[in-house]
């Protein structure tokens, strides 16, 4: 060996010391916040752990009542119906805000403020705001409907309307997919708008086979980012509602909250815990495995 | 003729294009205006139909007597002092490890990086319990401490990968030229790279500070002394106090959202880029 390779062997061990110094607090995280948390969430959802007295364990026993428990079944259907409704409501509404944006029209920086002001408020603040827009009696709600003659609603009061009124309530919040849409719109190569001007395509025709295309990872993106932020709704139900009225918004992770917060279930809640990951994982797996189909990247085309 | 025809067609479309987007920003708007009148009313106001938009008289007085119904300027305090040490772990413990992944090289690195941005998959409840009962076994219920020292370990993939991606684009001259006259590691990510990183480091802030100002769950599970509340429970727990109404509780909701609207207004540009940054390199 001589001395350049062993100077150079030092300062790659140097290097490779100091690398691990740099990312010292992220392994320490990942090993005390994630790594170690799920494997003890693992264990905890085989036993039978109310936290005062150790876990016992219990195999499968909590899996198994997840099966026989209404109310489990309920907030599984309560949040698949609001995800299923109001992810491509918000997807068609966000993108349909983008196009119009799109359009050369004036003061758009304006447009982009209103649409997305409502995005940079949440929490608490805004679930009591709309508790008071969604006022059966005085609310906003009301009196636009009546304003245009329509029937009122009971709104949160109500079964058969509060989970609705929570995806009503979600469309206020399009302005951050909007947003990303707009900013993939305006990075679409002007000149295959152009090449297909030529080729005579109209405006539909440039819509759906050059917008469309160019715009479908995005779409993919906000879906994905959609399905798994719709299965984690829990301030608004906490703050609104309370999962009522007749467990009608008692969204899953709500219901989650309850075993472990409330009732001290911490098993039974960790096996909620790892069914609502399963889920979280196969749709996301399902979205990617359908992206073949109909999502397009640039790369592709130059194979 | 045909052209002059066109240019009408297209002038139209533009004035359809404008109305629907007018019609819609009034839409978007009005439960800031609802929220703003109420918060103005005479207590006999507000449960009157139909409504009056401007209150007479204005009562500015609902802002003070709202915010003083309970120590809210304590939950300011709390929630400042977990905000600013959020911000603060996330953007030192983010971009030194974005540097780490990006710069330096060491065994493993890349299979790290993979399972850090794992993580994103990972649904926060599947980990909420045993951190939960980590910080039980060591005292730390009812502190700050759950809230923040996350952020001093890492501070998310998230913003892990947005730093790291955006270093990338850095060119390494000016840090290889600081090597050959003997800076440091810790000097050059210091001294030259941060400085080049202000746009991305300042779009991770803002929307740390979004999300650690509105985080309800975290203060909910943690904090069980009225004292220690931020906002967000502070809210939650005025809305069940006795004998407030509507027009104190819009008041002090509409203080809570200010500060993030204000933002908002200032670095309109660093949330236009960092959302498509986030967007679109996500």
């Amino acid at each position: 060996m001589n001395g350049n390779t062993i100077f150079k062997s030092r300062m790659a061990k140097r290097e490779a010391l100091e690398g691990l110094l740099f990312a010292a607090p992220l392994l320490l995280g990942l090993l005390v916040f994630t790594l170690y948390p799920v494997l003890d969430s693992l264990y905890i959802s085989f036993t039978k752990y109310n936290i005062f007295t150790p876990p016992k364990f219990i195999g499968l026993q909590n899996y198994r009542n997840l099966v026989n428990d209404s109310l489990f079944w309920q907030s599984l259907r309560i949040t698949t119906i609001y995800s299923v409704i109001s992810v491509p409501l918000q997807l068609v509404a966000g993108f349909a805000v983008a196009l119009l944006m799109n359009q050369k029209v004036r003061g758009i920086t304006i447009f982009r403020t209103i649409y997305y002001l409502p995005s940079v408020v949440s929490g608490v603040a805004v679930s009591l705001l709309w508790v008071w827009i969604f006022n059966p009696d005085y609310g906003l709600a009301n009196v636009m409907l009546r304003a245009a003659h329509l029937p009122t609603q009971k709104w949160l009061t109500d079964p058969h309307t509060a989970l609705g009124s929570f995806i009503f309530m979600s469309l206020w919040g399009i302005g951050g997919g909007m947003i990303i849409y707009l900013a993939g719109l305006q990075g679409v190569p002007q000149h295959l708008y152009e090449s297909a001007s030529m080729d005579g395509a109209n405006i539909y025709q440039k819509f759906r086979h050059v917008t469309l295309p160019m715009m479908t990872p995005i779409i993919f993106y906000n879906l994905v980012m959609g399905i798994i932020g719709s299965f984690q709704v829990f301030t608004q139900a906490f703050v609104m509602t309370s999962g009522g009225p007749a467990n009608s918004t008692l969204f899953y992770v709500l219901y989650l909250f309850r075993q472990a917060f409330n009732y001290f279930h911490m098993g039974y809640a960790s096996a909620m815990a790892w069914v609502l990951f399963a889920i979280i994982l196969v749709l996301t797996l399902l979205v990617l495995k359908s992206s073949a189909a109909w999502v397009y990247y640039e790369g592709e085309r130059k194979r | 003729m045909t052209h002059r025809k066109r240019i009408r067609i297209e002038l139209t479309i533009k004035f359809v294009i404008y109305l629907i987007l007018c019609a819609g920003s009034i839409i978007f708007l009005l439960p800031f205006l609802w929220m703003v009148s109420t918060s103005l009313k005479p207590a006999s106001q507000v449960m009157v139909y139909p409504p009056k938009w401007i209150p007479h008289p204005i009562m500015w007085i609902n802002y003070v007597k709202g915010w003083t119904t309970l120590p809210f300027t304590l939950y300011l305090e709390n929630t400042c002092i977990i905000t600013f040490s959020v911000i603060a772990g996330t953007l030192f413990t983010a971009s030194l490890a974005a540097y780490s992944f990006s710069r330096l090289r060491w065994p493993g690195r890349d299979i790290v990086f993979v399972i850090t941005l794992a993580t994103l998959m990972l649904p926060s409840q599947v980990t909420m319990i045993p951190v939960f009962l980590m910080f039980r076994d060591v005292g730390w219920l009812d502190t700050f401490k759950p809230l923040t020292v996350g952020a001093w370990l890492g501070g998310g993939a998230v913003n892990i990968f947005l730093i790291r991606q955006f270093m990338m684009t850095i060119p390494v001259e000016l840090e290889e030229a600081a090597r050959l006259d003997g800076c440091s590691t810790f000097g050059i990510y210091w001294r030259i790279v941060m400085p080049q990183l202000k746009t991305c480091l300042a779009v991770v802030a803002i929307f740390t500070f979004l999300a650690t100002w509105n985080d309800f769950m975290g203060p909910l599970i943690y904090l069980t002394t009225p004292d220690k509340y931020t906002l967000a429970l502070g809210l939650q727990f005025f809305q069940g106090h006795y004998g407030v109404t509507m027009h104190y509780l819009m008041a002090v909701s509409l203080i809570v959202m200010a500060p993030c609207l204000l933002l908002f207004f200032l670095a309109q540009k660093l949330f236009v880029t960092g959302i498509a940054l986030v967007g679109i390199k996500g």
